[in-house]
């Protein structure tokens, strides 16, 4: 798409300045939106591309700067304002009221509210033509609490045209879909593209940014740091600017394994609910050495976690911790073993959303010492154990008595990781460890679990991403309907062998082929 | 057999309507309030201040209509303080709800004391009169039940319709749903989370009014200390056994109520002489739980209920 130097400016930002507490989260941030062009805003977690978007539709104040929307200054803090002038808002955390049709949500606050009855017959017509022209099929009358994460998308954006926007910003669309939805996705910004939309559209994924936008803007801290046009730009250039220094992959030296600290053998659970259970699973998992487990999401994985972590006990098969028997196997015995976790998800079980980050940082231990002396805390250990950790493991975050919530998902992670490292856990149990982070991050959390294991730890990863698992892991496993395959060495299948166990073939029922 | 005999008589069911009705305009009345998001534990208080309102403006010399319009502005003014406090300033909803309870409670007494000093006996008024319905009036059992009653039992009925047709049928009940869902859905759409939550809450109050006032004009005819005695707790339940529609939760009413009327005629027969009297008092409580128990197990609780809504917060 040409980004056309004589089309007219739809949206200008002047010097918008935005800051919470000691943090600046936009710094005299000025640039223009041309009609008809995507605009690609790229950054790390945390750079505040997201406070960005919210003050130019109106969910913050900026505390200095002006918004200028199809020539008219936007009054400041005022979405109805935004919405009227044409600007149309997706946003990451979705704002659909789940007791609502689909149809109710989007005609939400399009009607005067004083209006007896509604003019649904219309709306629902106008709805179905949208979805049509823009290729965004959804049911009308479906409850949104009962749609796909990508169906609840296509409203978000169904919303907005029905509005007649005529600026779309997407917020991390694609962080929660899968890559058949992002395709979707991208086929209907083209067509509002040629329909004349002009779009800002945040990522932190370099391939997507590529692949959609035709001008780059980078933000860093905050700051604009850079502006190119797509056509003249790559990944390599566009990730340095975004981190503002080289990135260098992971490299993974030979392995040197020790004893097994973790044995599992013909291990059976229970199945919850639709998860999968473990089917008669054994796996040793050994010092110095990061065992990848790949497969399809939902085999079993979970249930894998949950069992390492204490959270459920086998039904059959025996565990191993260290040569013994684990009995009485509870999170806190998990725990007490020298096992460190790295919850699948940061929010409703790595953390404590409304604690603060020191809470949140002595949430596995707070009840020992140094934290804790004869029942009583000792605050002053706590805060300088997380300040410990907030500087060595780079948390950006206002401080340890911060709420971790207001925390970008990167930083959460990074809490985390220092909480789980920093007690030297003998086994790490790494679960999807970087899934949602930006490239800056998830070098860093990689890096961290390969020093684990050159430190001695047994690391388990457990991973959707098989890139990741062929980068990281001395051995793979792949499970696949709580059954595991044996153990690969590094190198020695292609990804292309994995995908077939990943689908199911060459295991033999009731066990593992030897 | 004496239930029978009890079920069967017009004037049971002609008085678990009447002490059905001043529960089902409170219960509208929260039931607005909570799904816009907002627990207003003020209902006990506000109930009183209702009462007392109402009655104290008929004695005075208003009539009737305007006594009822009385109490549903005095309710009103509560939940305005309760609206600003809960809403713009997100202060807890039970301390809030609470406070105005105590509040309203007490200066509603202290204004009693202060306009009757010598009184003993609280004066009755001229209340609010039966006001059958030629032709279905005369239907057995249905007619004295339904269409022998007064004026005001006939506007909760009507009222309960009104905030349904409201809720499910206009573009304000639609924001009104959505934003005790989800407030960000609101504010994304360009609405006043804050306007629609303190509308809510100033409107449910002037309705749980009402409902107090129904005591002093179409029931009692006086004012007493107490006579709320836990209605508006009662309704509180109501609106959770009606899983927040207005439907069901009228039905709910009708239901307590019944059980109301019938533990009284109940203390009057041959059993009642050899139970004592407060197993019988306490069968509608007993039996509402039970039935909460029951039903509130599906229902779909509005999911930012007593979640203050701060702009700009993630």
């Amino acid at each position: 798409m040409p980004s056309g130097g004589e089309a007219r400016a739809v949206l200008r930002l002047r010097n918008i300045t935005k800051r919470f507490g000691p943090l600046t989260a936009n710094d005299a941030i000025t640039f223009d939106l041309r009609e008809g062009e995507v605009i690609a805003l790229l950054g790390e977690n945390g750079a505040g591309k997201t406070t960005l978007m919210n003050i130019l539709f109106g969910h913050y104040m900026a505390d200095a700067g002006e918004i200028e929307a199809f020539g008219h200054i936007l009054p400041p803090g005022n979405p109805r304002a935004a919405l009227e002038a044409g600007v149309g808002m997706v946003h990451q955390h979705f704002t659909l009221a789940d007791n609502l049709s689909v149809l109710e949500n989007i005609i939400l606050g399009t009607e005067p509210l004083w209006r007896l009855g509604s003019g649904r017959a219309a709306a629902r017509a106008r709805i179905e033509q949208l979805s049509r022209d823009f290729g965004l099929a959804v049911h009308s009358d479906a409850k949104a609490g009962t749609l796909s994460v990508g169906e609840r998308q296509r409203v978000e954006i169904l919303k907005a045209l029905y509005r007649d926007a005529r600026v779309l910003i997407l917020d991390e669309p694609t962080a929660v879909l899968t890559p058949q939805e992002t395709d979707d996705l991208f086929a209907t910004l083209r067509k509002a593209v040629a329909r004349g939309l002009s779009i800002i559209f945040i990522s932190h994924k370099m391939h997507e940014v590529l692949a959609i936008s035709s001008r780059v803007l980078v933000l860093r801290h905050g700051r604009l740091v850079g502006e190119v046009a797509t056509a003249e730009t790559d990944r390599h250039q566009l990730a340095h600017m975004m981190v503002g220094s080289e990135i260098r992959a992971p490299e993974v030296g030979g392995a040197a394994p020790g004893r097994v600290l973790l044995r599992l053998r013909d291990v059976s659970t229970v199945p919850v609910g639709n998860a999968v259970g473990l089917r008669s699973l054994s796996l040793d998992l050994r010092a110095g050495q990061i065992t990848g487990l790949a497969g399809v999401s939902g085999n079993g994985q979970t249930a894998l976690a949950d069992l390492i972590a204490g959270e459920i006990v086998p039904a059959a098969g025996a565990m191993e911790i260290g040569g013994r028997e684990a009995k009485g196997w509870t999170p806190k015995a998990a725990l007490e073993a020298g096992i460190g976790r790295i919850p699948e998800d940061r929010h409703r079980t790595g953390t404590v959303a409304d604690f603060s980050l020191a809470e949140n940082a002595v949430l596995e231990a707070y009840e020992k010492a140094p934290f804790s002396r004869r029942g009583w805390f000792d605050w002053q250990a706590v805060d300088r154990h997380t300040r410990s950790i907030i500087e060595r493991y780079d948390v950006r975050c206002p401080g340890p008595d911060a709420r971790i919530r207001l925390l970008s998902g990167g930083n959460m992670q990074k809490l985390i990781l220092g909480r789980v490292l920093e007690a030297e856990p003998a086994i790490i149990l790494a679960v999807q460890p970087v899934r949602g982070l930006d490239i800056g991050a998830v070098t860093y959390v990689q890096n961290r679990l390969i020093e684990a294991r050159e430190a001695g730890a047994a690391v388990l990863l457990i991973s959707e991403d098989l890139d990741e698992i062929l980068t990281l892991a001395d051995v793979i496993h792949v499970i696949s309907e709580g059954r595991l395959s044996p153990a690969f060495a590094r190198g020695s299948k292609s990804p292309a062998e994995l995908g077939v166990w990943m689908a199911g073939q060459g295991f033999e029922e009731g066990g593992h082929a030897a | 057999m004496e239930i029978l005999d009890i079920l069967l008589s017009a004037s049971f069911w002609a008085a678990a309507v009447r002490i059905a009705s001043p529960l089902i305009f409170a219960t509208l009345g929260e039931l607005i309030c909570e799904r816009a998001g907002v627990l207003n534990l003020g209902i006990e208080g506000i109930m009183v201040v209702g009462a007392f309102a109402g009655w104290m403006a008929v004695y005075s010399g208003a009539d009737l209509w305007t006594g009822v319009a009385v109490a549903m502005g005095a309710g009103m003014l509560f939940g305005l303080l309760h609206a600003i406090l809960s809403v713009p300033f997100g202060l807890s909803q039970h301390v809030v709800g609470l406070g105005i309870t105590l509040l309203a409670t007490a200066s509603t007494y202290f204004a009693y004391r202060v306009s009757l000093p010598e009184v003993t006996n609280p004066p009755r008024i001229e209340a609010f009169k039966e006001l059958p319905i030629p032709i279905v009036s005369d239907i057995p059992i249905v007619g004295p039940a339904l269409f022998a009653q007064t004026p005001l039992t006939y506007l909760a009925f009507v009222a309960a319709a009104v905030v349904a047709f409201v809720l499910y049928r206009t573009p304000l009940g639609l924001a009104l749903r959505a934003v005790g869902e989800n407030p960000h859905s609101v504010e994304a759409q360009g609405l006043s989370v804050t306007g629609l939550r303190m509308g809510a809450v100033i409107v449910g109050s002037g309705l749980m009014a009402v409902g107090g006032a129904f005591l002093t004009m179409s029931a009692f005819n006086s004012f007493f200390f107490e006579m709320v005695n836990g209605r508006g707790w009662i309704c509180i339940a109501l609106v959770v056994f009606g899983a927040w529609k207005p439907g069901k939760a009228v039905l709910g009413a009708l239901l307590f109520a019944a059980f109301d009327a019938l533990q009284i005629r109940l203390q009057q027969t041959s059993l009642g002489a050899d139970i004592p009297y407060q197993i019988f008092l306490m069968m509608p409580y007993l039996l509402s739980i039970l039935a909460l128990v029951v039903m509130s197990r599906r229902a779909e609780v509005p999911a930012a209920l007593m979640v203050p809504f701060n702009r700009g917060e993630r």
